[in-house]
């Protein structure tokens, strides 16, 4: 098993509360030891982390693989390649795969995929209901034991009232979560874009910001009610945030995530650039009081993570009428830098809270393994270079796809090399 | 006239909204030196000789095309016209390999219409060829605003200052948003109103008050713009009947007399008689309806002339 | 790509880089060439009540007005003048870089059957002759068409002759005539310009 000395880095661990300059040994694929200054130990391998920054491995719960059936856009192993390049060690996959993701066949087949590849760690998310149709569960009990870490329609949110409730008893025998995509489609129509200001100047139709925070509501009941564990994916709307303080205050086991790009650009973004299909995802870009609540939950803790949504898409689905293109964009390889540059280098947060935020939160929100430098765990680890310039350039995606509306943005911080179980997996020699 | 000391630099007429107030000025006064071109007895001069015009028209129109291919010809264009029955697109060809197709066949200018927003921005972004605009969804229909303004001018001699009350499906309406965008910028101001249920979110943004009755919208309006209301996209909840319409917010003799005595009605057409206006009204004495017709010829040929002088290498 | 002055063919020491060379007429001048020009007229024309003065934009129409004045101080007959914008006639439209403004044709009463004068500042290529007779052509069919020219400067491309001429002027290539009247340019004058050698 392979061991590595990283040192003369600057370690950031919240989960220990460690940042300040030190070395760290892996050894047999997990962390061995941290300390001031680490002699190298003969025949291990060193990576030098001089001037960069050492966190535990970061964890994206939200992408879309699109293995099986959609090859096309991505597989299992491209994405997580791109992965390891944007500096994540393990990732949760969405179920709307082709065919979807209800059954343990799948599970397994992901994971198998991800064992072949090696990049980064895959935790399967299987679907609520059968078919993704909303009307029965799914066989949740059978993936879980494949390893599926929660279960979501993600792509499709739970229309009915009670297999949703029906979800958050269930789940409870496991222990997972259960993620929605809050979306109450009666509301959305045909809605290509956040309904408001820019809506209405591009006669574009609109999804009001009702639409999430009726189903966030619902499921805040529900979830009362049945005392489940509920997790609130792309979380969009100042709203829906303040719902999830609400549910918080009345004690439930509610969480949730906001995407980098409700985070950083809002529904004028349509507009600027002339109806680009690259800013077209669902939820879609919000106004900019919704982007400044999100932002105050990544500050005062309301917000669980940071997920990217990694949603790709082939160039040849985005470059059709804006109506027409399929909702989503690329998060993995533009994520960190996007977080360095916009929260860290803005003063909007520390460094340590944005580890949280990919590494710490994501691994407590799914309960898994990852998000800490304790001796004795996986040595996943990221380190980037906080102050490097990068443009970012989605030709040289490691992803199958190229949909980013970030393409040619130059950014303060980069990845630069990525460990996963000791073993250097980005960048590859 | 702002117009003297400006020069057209477009290739293409997407929208209102990014045209500054000397553009628009330059527009119109260019088309009244071209309505006089429609009292001749040859009405064709020979300006776009050898110049190619595709008309591109994935949604049905009689009124604008029309208007455009007569504008063509009396501009002496060689203008083909490619509607979405019978062509590529109905057999699957996406909207980029049209383009490309088009592209191949070196036309000097496309007009396009298009139920999706956006659609002539996608397509001048990949063309060489000057796009204009002739309706995008609910976006915007620029030659159709511009019609609208030069014959608001004819008849008042100006539009700083004037009160202009745009009523009926405001959220469907590409021609409201092009009129707000043209009236606000050269100076006039512009009220809205209609059912709550057609009225977008936020339009107070766009720099216009905002009215739910009728009366509260024609009070002291020295123009009054009706717009049709589409009754092929109701029947999703905006108002129960095309009777219950009218009752609310159809215009009617009576109510006109709440705008200015000398007030103007306008349509862009096609009108639902006895929906948003009533026979008499359409018919009557103040309206400039068919007028609106006869300039938006004018109109299209300024816009026509204008563009023909800007290739994609020379855009500023 | 160089920028052509929004009047059109004919260029100005406003908008390119010309230096005066010398004036050939001064207002004084120009007023008894005009007359003369307008007896030629009347001489030649022994029906004045169909005759129709066209000038042609820009400074072909106060050549046309003043004509008029001075037929109509001599014969006490008042003759109509029209303005041509030949603009849209251009040959040259597909070769300059934005569209020059168009300003409208306006003819006081129909061609069909009148004797038509066309007037213009300087007769050079005879192009925008050209175009004028094409333009006017479109509005009917004129008895005859005459034309009018202040200053001839020769360097004719099409097969173009004026009836009447108000000064010969030989002219090099890198030289422009810059007609100027009151009404247009508040100063009443003709003068040779030289082109600036290019930097």
């Amino acid at each position: 098993m392979a061991s590595l000395l990283i040192h003369g880095g600057r370690i950031v661990d919240p989960s220990q509360g460690l940042d300040g300059p030190a070395d760290l040994l892996i050894e047999d694929g997990a962390v061995a030891r941290i300390d001031g200054k680490i002699a190298k130990p003969k025949g291990v391998e060193t990576l030098d982390a001089t001037g960069l920054v050492v966190t535990p491995g970061l964890i994206d719960i939200h992408v879309h693989l699109r293995e099986p059936g959609q090859e096309y856009k991505e597989t299992v192993a491209t994405g997580t390649r791109a992965a390891a390049a944007g500096g994540f060690t393990a990732v949760a996959c969405m179920a709307n795969t082709v065919p979807v993701h209800d059954n343990r066949a799948i599970t397994e087949l992901i994971l198998l995929e991800a064992e072949r590849a090696g990049f980064a760690r895959v935790y399967p998310i299987g679907a609520i209901s059968k078919g993704m149709q909303g009307q029965e569960l799914a066989e949740i009990g059978e993936m879980v034991a494949a390893g599926a870490v929660a279960v979501s329609d993600d792509g499709l949110p739970v229309m009915n009232a009670e297999l949703m409730r029906r979800a958050l008893l269930y789940t409870q025998h496991y222990g997972i979560p259960v993620i929605q995509h809050a979306e109450d489609l009666t509301l959305t129509g045909k809605g290509v874009m956040h309904e408001g200001e820019w809506s209405t100047r591009l006669g574009l139709i609109g999804i009001p910001g009702s639409a999430e925070d009726v189903m966030v509501a619902r499921d805040l009941i529900l979830t009362e009610d049945t005392q489940g564990r509920y997790h609130v994916a792309h979380l969009s709307t100042a709203r829906s945030l303040d719902l999830v303080r609400l549910g918080r205050s009345r004690g439930l086991r509610v969480t949730c995530e906001v995407a980098p790009h409700h985070l950083i650009l809002t529904d004028e973004e349509v507009a600027k650039t002339g109806f680009s299909t690259h800013c077209k995802m669902k939820p879609p870009l919000r106004s900019s009081r919704d982007r400044e609540a999100l932002i105050q939950g990544l500050v005062d803790g309301t917000v669980d993570c940071i997920a990217s949504d990694h949603a790709p898409h082939h160039a040849d689905e985005k470059d059709v009428e804006f109506d027409k293109a399929p909702f989503g964009i690329l998060g993995l390889e533009t994520t960190l830098s996007l977080c360095l540059d916009r929260f860290v280098h803005a003063g909007l947060l520390t460094l340590p809270r944005l580890v949280e935020l990919l590494s710490t939160g994501p691994a407590r929100v799914l309960g898994l393994p990852g998000g800490t430098l304790q001796v004795g765990s996986p040595a996943d680890v990221s380190i980037f270079d906080l102050d490097g310039e990068v443009t970012i350039v989605a030709a040289d995606f490691r992803s199958k796809s190229r949909n980013t509306p970030f393409d040619g943005w130059t950014l303060r911080g980069r990845p630069v090399a990525t460990v996963l179980g000791g073993r250097k997996v980005s960048p590859l020699p | 006239m702002t117009s003297e000391t400006i020069r057209w630099t477009r290739k293409d007429l997407l929208g209102i909204a990014e045209l500054s107030p000397a553009e628009i000025g330059l527009l119109l006064d260019t088309a009244e030196s071209f309505s006089e071109i429609g009292e001749r007895p040859i009405k064709k001069v020979p300006t776009l000789r050898g110049k190619t015009v595709i008309n591109l028209f994935f949604e049905a129109s009689t009124r604008t095309r029309s208007s455009f291919e007569i504008a063509e010809k009396r501009l002496s264009a060689d203008n083909i016209n490619f509607s979405t029955s019978g062509s590529a697109l109905e057999k699957g060809e996406s909207l980029i390999d049209t383009a490309l197709n088009l592209q191949a066949m070196a036309p000097d200018l496309v007009v396009i219409r298009h139920g999706s927003p956006g659609v002539p921005h996608m397509l001048a972004r990949r063309l060489q060829a000057g796009v204009i605009n002739a309706g995008d969804g609910a976006h915007e229909h620029p030659t159709q605003a511009l019609l609208d303004a030069f014959t608001i001018r004819r008849h008042k001699g100006r539009l700083a200052g004037l009160r202009v009350a745009i009523l009926g499906d405001i959220e469907h309406s590409r021609v409201v948003r092009s009129n707000i965008h043209l009236l606000t910028k050269m100076g006039a101001t512009v009220v809205v109103g209609g059912a709550r249920t057609l009225m977008p979110t936020a339009v107070e943004k766009l720099g216009v008050e905002v009215a739910y009755s009728l009366e509260d919208a024609l009070r002291g309006a020295d123009v009054v713009m009706m717009l049709r209301i589409q009754l092929e996209r109701q029947g999703k909840m905006s108002f129960p009947s095309a009777k219950e319409y009218f009752r609310l917010f159809g215009l009617t003799r009576e109510r006109l007399k709440l705008a200015q005595d000398d007030a103007i009605v306008m349509h862009p057409g096609p009108m639902n008689r006895g929906v948003e206006i009533a026979s008499d009204v359409a018919d009557g004495s103040r309206s400039v309806i068919l007028e609106q017709v006869t300039h938006g010829v004018s109109v299209r040929m300024a816009v026509l002339y204008l563009l023909s002088g800007v290739t994609a290498s020379e855009e500023s | 790509m160089p920028r052509v002055p929004p009047t059109g063919a004919r260029l100005n020491s406003m908008h390119e880089n010309l230096t005066p060379k010398n004036t050939i007429l001064d207002a004084k001048q120009m007023a008894r060439i005009i007359r003369r020009m307008a007896g030629e007229v009347v001489e030649t024309n022994r029906d004045l009540a169909n005759l129709l003065l066209v000038g042609i934009r820009t400074r072909g129409v106060p050549l046309a007005e003043q004509l008029a004045v001075e037929i109509e101080r001599m014969e006490g007959v008042k003759v109509p003048v029209g303005v041509l914008d030949i603009t849209l006639y251009r040959d040259d439209l597909s070769t300059i870089a934005a569209q020059p403004q168009v300003k409208g044709t306006t003819l006081p009463r129909p061609v069909e059957g009148s004797t038509v004068l066309l007037c213009d500042d300087v007769l050079y290529t005879g192009r925008t002759v050209r175009a004028a007779l094409d333009e006017l052509l479109d509005f009917g069919r004129p008895r005859a068409v005459k034309l009018a020219v202040l200053i001839d400067r020769g360097h004719r491309e099409l097969p173009i002759q004026a009836d009447v001429v108000g000064k010969k002027v030989p002219t090099s290539g890198d030289e422009v005539i810059e007609v100027t009247f009151q009404s247009t340019d508040g100063i009443e004058q003709v003068r040779i310009l030289e082109r600036k050698a290019p930097r």
